[in-house]
């Protein structure tokens, strides 16, 4: 008995020196080994008169037990300390630059494309594109257009054989080729973005090449309210809840009655200020109902169908939108710190 | 330009303001881009009382000026002060043109309060040799002192200055414009005076005209006898200037007046030297005439002209001849009236580049009733001003359509298509105001377009168009059409594009966009197989002429740029369309890199941008495609010449040529740049299956190494092609691990390492079975390649 008494001091000495987790495997060696002092005690029972064997087995357990308890502790303590120094060990200096990994950007009109496209594709239009080089009659003719006509000043037009062919001055072509491909002629909803060319000297508000999205809605008993709510949809979403619209009268060969669309400004809210020139508006586009001409020069009976036509300069939108002084921004030597800050989700 | 004071003239205005005016006129569609008074604060009228000389110049003087509410000290340098003169003084605070703000100052010493004005300083005449010259402007004696001095000289117009829709071109003449101003203060217009007190000597006895061509469909002819060409009065001068025109004789001056009224152009003859006959006809081919401005100009059978029977005196609708011009010293006139057909007029002036504000109206189209009023009008006015006499009688030929246009149209089919709910006085009320005539019939209204409105055509929507501007459209309520239950879709091939566009944005490119146009320097490069090109028919710039087949040469530009900005990391891509002198579409995939693909600043993390990674972004494109295992890469000295011909591939899906990828050439670049571009359209028309999942191998991988030394010449391609052949079904997978060059190894040979795996679906395989096609692999290579197993 005494004997296991002293094995109890040992333990809680030897324990108190213990400095590595070898240290401990050795005392646990020293302990419970074949040759460990507990074992050895325990091989002791054997001598001990059957009536104390009882007790004699508890104090063993219990000393076996208390050995176990504060290896556990121990090791613990041990390998906790052992993680630490590794971790001190893995310092490193986190503020060093970072390894540049590389997602690119969409261009600030595509962004601005894809935005529109997104909203009104959910608002049932399709995305249809058509050719840049086309043919005067789709650019200009089938669009109440005729030759000699003076609107066609108004975009002075890049030709190429014959005068036949042209890079298309506006994207309605597409809308003239999908109205002449609808054989049944059943209604229509479609959204046409893409590139242009004008005769126009490159400036800070002029370019040769720009991009517009139109949208064309062909059904029965379309009016120019709807056009309203459409375009209401449209501005808001681009520019904020606040912004209220209104349709100046204006004039297109193909559309009438004609209107220009006007956003209020977002910049002052209609006080007046320099981006909307003092007016509180600022105009951001052209729309009006598809003319009766232009219905039946592509096979849609006028006395059936309406419809309304719309159409945006993406440029002027996104120097708008973005705050971008200098239509050349979007095209001529394109510095990458530009292309770069549109790499991110825009908010309004 | 349009002068409210001659606007004045034709309707009553009502005193309301004029900016205020202008607003509600720009709503109705007819712009007014800006509002200029002629007005200037702190203008007063004054009184020289006293004149000496400046103590120190020889040129200034210190006058004493009553201005009304003081006697003020004021220096002025002009020559024609002097005491008594009434004057126009700019007082401290005034602001002349050009921003000059006027402030008391001493002038060499002596105080001065104050600027007495020429009418140029102050923006009322344009500064010329003579108007400098004539001084300081010199009022009447009975100016009153300390009143408004423009006020005074009729001056205080207000100029709009208008931005019109092409069809309203009509409104840049006052008489039109008056119309539109009378629809918005719903009030009516007065038309000019057109009476003459005519001798009684009819035109026809001395002059007769003829009209060979259906190309003028109007030619109105009067005769003014005995004109004074002399000076015209004030108010025509100012008004012609504010609407942009010189002023430069009273017979010429009418001329431009009278167009400016009514848009009608009218040509004055000097009748002497134009004889008695007028005969319009179309211009010979190569026939000359001598313009006004002394150029000779080659006509042909596209022109009209003008003739006196034999010779050209004028080309129809765009300039008069020299021979028989309006000068000094004439005094009989023969006025011209006409209309022609605008296309023509339109297309001789462009054709000269003679565009004037003459052949614009033309061009535009004229209507019959002021080509008939503008001749009478300006017989007016030539003998109110110039002294002229009228001959009775009007030579005319007429082949106008007068057939009214006349529209239906019923209240619910404009509250139809305006999306409004007017009513029947609401739509009577525009009309009125617009000043057209109209029945009612039950529910329909029957209108009258009047003759002058030649922009509204003879449909329902036009007049809808008109009732709807003069009502207002801000009164139309927001509505939405009828859903659609389908949501929209991208056209297949559009999606297809922006797949690839995302996908490559993914893979760390910039997309820029680069202009169609490009030159012909620009489109001798990067050329791959390709057809002509499409040259413009009428450049701007010979650095815009042709329509571009490659997007590389302004792909390469813009790398080469930011390369020069000191961006060295350079990822960019550009998908645009094409075309060839077929006018056949090709939409184009170009990419171009340079610098590190992955880079740190400071640690040796870089991941440099070079022919592999080059390839592995092509591969991982045609993957995402679902092109796996139909794609190769071969080697191609066939490549454009800025392509480095060693560093290259051409990309062959299913045995078709699609594009190419690979290092700029050194002669064209010392940039380690590389490019690539491939047809989306070859790569859309490939067929691809759907995703169908497969599961994984529930079976065991082996893994075996091995190494080859063989020629090198021999590619890595041409052992793996071996290593397939033999390794047979169970070989699934040939990686190669290991490249290495030089010791332990013959100068011209090279190692090749590979890893392979073995597996079979259907059971686990043993190494003995692998063993067996492994060994075939290696007596393979050995013997078909001449190649030595290093080891394995």
């Amino acid at each position: 008995m005494n004997k296991i008494e002293e094995i109890k001091k040992l333990i809680d000495e030897k324990m108190k020196g213990v400095n590595s987790l070898q240290e401990l495997n050795e005392l646990k060696v020293e302990f419970l080994g074949k040759k460990g002092l507990i074992t050895e005690v325990n091989s002791m029972i054997r001598d001990i008169p059957n009536e104390e064997k009882k007790e004699f087995g508890m104090k063993v357990n219990e000393v076996r037990s208390l050995f176990n308890t504060k290896y556990e502790e121990i090791k613990e303590k041990l390998e906790e300390e052992k993680i630490n120094k590794q971790l001190e060990a893995d310092a490193i200096d986190v503020t060093l630059p970072s390894t540049k990994v590389s997602v690119g950007a969409p261009h600030s009109l595509e962004k601005l494309i894809e935005e529109l496209e997104e909203l009104l594709m959910s608002m049932g239009y399709d995305v249809v594109e058509g050719p840049e080089v086309e043919k005067d009659l789709y650019n200009f003719e089938l669009l109440n257009l005729p030759k000699g006509h003076p609107a066609r000043d108004a975009q002075d037009t890049f030709y190429i054989k014959d005068e036949e062919m042209l890079l298309r001055s506006q994207t309605s072509p597409v809308q003239v080729r999908t109205m002449l491909a609808n054989e049944e002629k059943s209604p229509i909803r479609i959204i046409c973005p893409g590139k242009t060319y004008r005769r126009d000297d490159d400036d800070a508000t002029h370019s040769h090449q720009f991009t517009q999205m139109e949208g064309l809605l062909i059904d029965k008993d379309i009016s120019l309210s709807d056009l309203k709510g459409t375009f209401d949809i449209i501005a808001k979403h681009l520019f904020g809840e606040k912004r209220e619209t209104r349709f100046r009268p204006s004039f297109y060969p193909f559309t009438e009655p004609s209107v220009e669309l006007d956003i209020s400004c977002f910049n002052c809210e209609g006080k007046g200020c320099n981006i909307c020139k003092g007016t509180g508006w600022i105009t951001v586009g052209g729309a009006g109902m598809v003319h009766p001409k232009v219905l039946s020069n592509c096979g849609y009976d006028p006395k059936i169908h309406s419809g309304f036509a719309f159409g945006f300069g993406i440029e002027r939108l996104a120097m708008l939108k973005y705050g971008i002084t200098d239509i050349r921004t979007f095209y001529t030597p394109q510095d990458i710190r530009i292309l770069e800050q549109f790499n991110r989700r825009d908010v309004l | 330009m349009i002068s409210m004071n001659w606007v004045k003239d034709y309707v009553d205005t009502k005193n309301i303001d004029l900016k205020v005016l202008a607003d509600k006129i720009t709503k109705t569609g007819i712009n007014i881009e800006k509002v200029e008074s002629k007005n200037i604060d702190n203008l007063v009228i004054g009184h020289v009382l006293e004149v000496s000389a400046h103590p120190d110049s020889d040129h200034l003087n210190v006058c004493k000026v009553d201005v009304g509410s003081e006697i003020t000290q004021i220096v002025c340098g002009a020559s024609n002060v002097r005491k008594d003169l009434k004057v126009i003084v700019a007082l401290p605070g005034a602001i002349l043109p050009g921003n000059f703000e006027i402030k008391k100052s001493k002038i060499r010493g002596v105080e001065s309060n104050g600027m007495i004005c020429a009418l140029f300083e102050l923006g009322l005449e344009e500064k010329t040799e003579e108007t400098y010259n004539k001084g300081i402007h010199e009022l009447d004696s009975n100016a009153p002192v300390g009143e408004n001095p423009i006020k005074y000289l009729g001056l205080d117009d207000t100029i709009y200055t208008l931005d019109l829709n092409p069809n309203r071109f009509d409104c840049n003449n006052h008489i039109p414009f008056a119309y539109e101003v009378a629809a918005v203060l719903n009030t009516k217009v007065t038309l000019p005076s057109i009476d003459t007190k005519p001798v009684k000597d009819n035109i026809k006895d001395h002059f007769e005209i003829k009209v060979d061509t259906e190309n003028c469909t109007m030619y109105n002819a009067k005769m003014v006898t005995n004109v004074k060409v002399g000076p015209s009065p004030e108010f025509i001068k100012q008004r012609l200037e504010s609407a942009g025109m010189r002023s430069i004789n009273n017979v010429v001056d009418i001329s431009n007046y009278v167009m400016l009224e009514y848009g009608q152009p009218l040509h004055f003859f000097d009748k002497d030297r134009l004889g008695d006959k007028i005969l319009v006809r179309m211009a010979h081919d190569d026939e000359k005439v001598i313009t006004l401005d002394n150029k000779e100009r080659e006509l042909n059978s596209d022109d009209i002209v003008i003739t006196d029977g034999d010779k050209i005196v004028c080309i129809a609708g765009v300039m008069g001849g020299l021979n028989t011009e309006v000068e000094e010293d004439t005094k009989n006139i023969l006025i011209e009236s006409a209309i022609f057909n605008p296309y023509n007029v339109r297309y001789t002036s462009i054709k000269l580049d003679l565009r004037s504000e003459a052949s614009l109206r033309y061009e535009k189209g004229l209507n019959y009733e002021y080509c008939n009023l503008a001749i009478e009008r300006a017989c007016h006015l030539l003998e109110k001003y110039a002294g002229g006499t009228v001959l009775e009688g009007t030579l005319t030929h007429d082949t106008t359509i007068k057939k009214e246009k006349i529209v239906e149209v019923t209240l619910d089919e404009i509250n139809l298509m305006l999306g409004m709910k007017l009513n029947s006085n609401d739509v009577t009320s525009s009309l009125d105001s617009l000043g057209f005539l109209y029945k009612i019939d039950k529910d329909k209204f029957i209108v009258t377009i009047p003759n002058r409105r030649v922009d509204v055509e003879e449909n329902k929507a036009d007049i809808i168009e008109e009732v709807g501007r003069i009502y207002g459209y801000d009164n139309i309520k927001a509505t939405l059409p009828v859903v659609r239950t389908k949501k929209g879709e991208y056209a297949p091939k559009t999606k297809f594009r922006k797949d690839i566009s995302k996908r490559l944005r993914a893979l760390g490119f910039n997309e820029i966009r680069t202009y169609t146009l490009i030159s012909e320097e620009e489109n001798n490069m990067f050329r791959y197989n390709f057809n002509d090109e499409i040259k413009l028919l009428r450049p701007m710039n010979i650095d815009k002429s042709i329509v571009r087949q490659s997007l590389l040469s302004s792909m390469l530009k813009m790398i080469e740029y930011n390369i020069s900005r000191k961006n060295n990391d350079v990822m960019l891509y550009e998908i645009a369309n094409t075309y060839d002198n077929s006018y056949e579409e090709d939409t184009k995939i170009s990419f171009g890199l340079t610098g590190n693909y992955i880079s740190n600043s400071w640690n040796k993390s870089n991941i440099q941008v070079d022919y592999y990674l080059v390839k592995g972004l092509v591969e991982n494109i045609l993957d995402y495609l679902g092109l796996t295992n139909r794609y190769t890469f071969k080697l191609s000295d066939n490549l454009p010449k800025e392509i480095h011909p060693k560093v290259n591939s051409e990309i062959i899906i299913d045995n078709e040529a699609v594009g190419y990828f690979g290092k700029i050439h050194p002669s064209t670049s010392k940039n380690n740049i590389y490019v690539c571009e491939i047809s989306l359209n070859k790569l859309y028309s490939k067929k691809v299956r759907a995703i169908k999942f497969k599961e994984l191998n529930k079976y065991p991988t082996i893994n075996k190494d091995l190494s080859f030394i063989v020629d090198e010449n021999i590619t890595s391609e041409d052992i793996t092609k071996v290593i397939k052949k033999a390794g047979g079904r169970l070989l699934t997978n040939i990686n190669v691990f290991d490249l290495y060059k030089g010791d332990n190894i013959a100068k011209d040979k090279k190692s090749l390492a590979f890893n392979l795996t073995f597996e079979d679906y259907n059971k686990t395989l043993t190494e003995e079975e692998v063993n067996v096609v492994f060994n075939k692999i290696i007596s393979e290579v050995e013997t078909k390649l001449k190649a030595e197993l290093r080891d394995k």
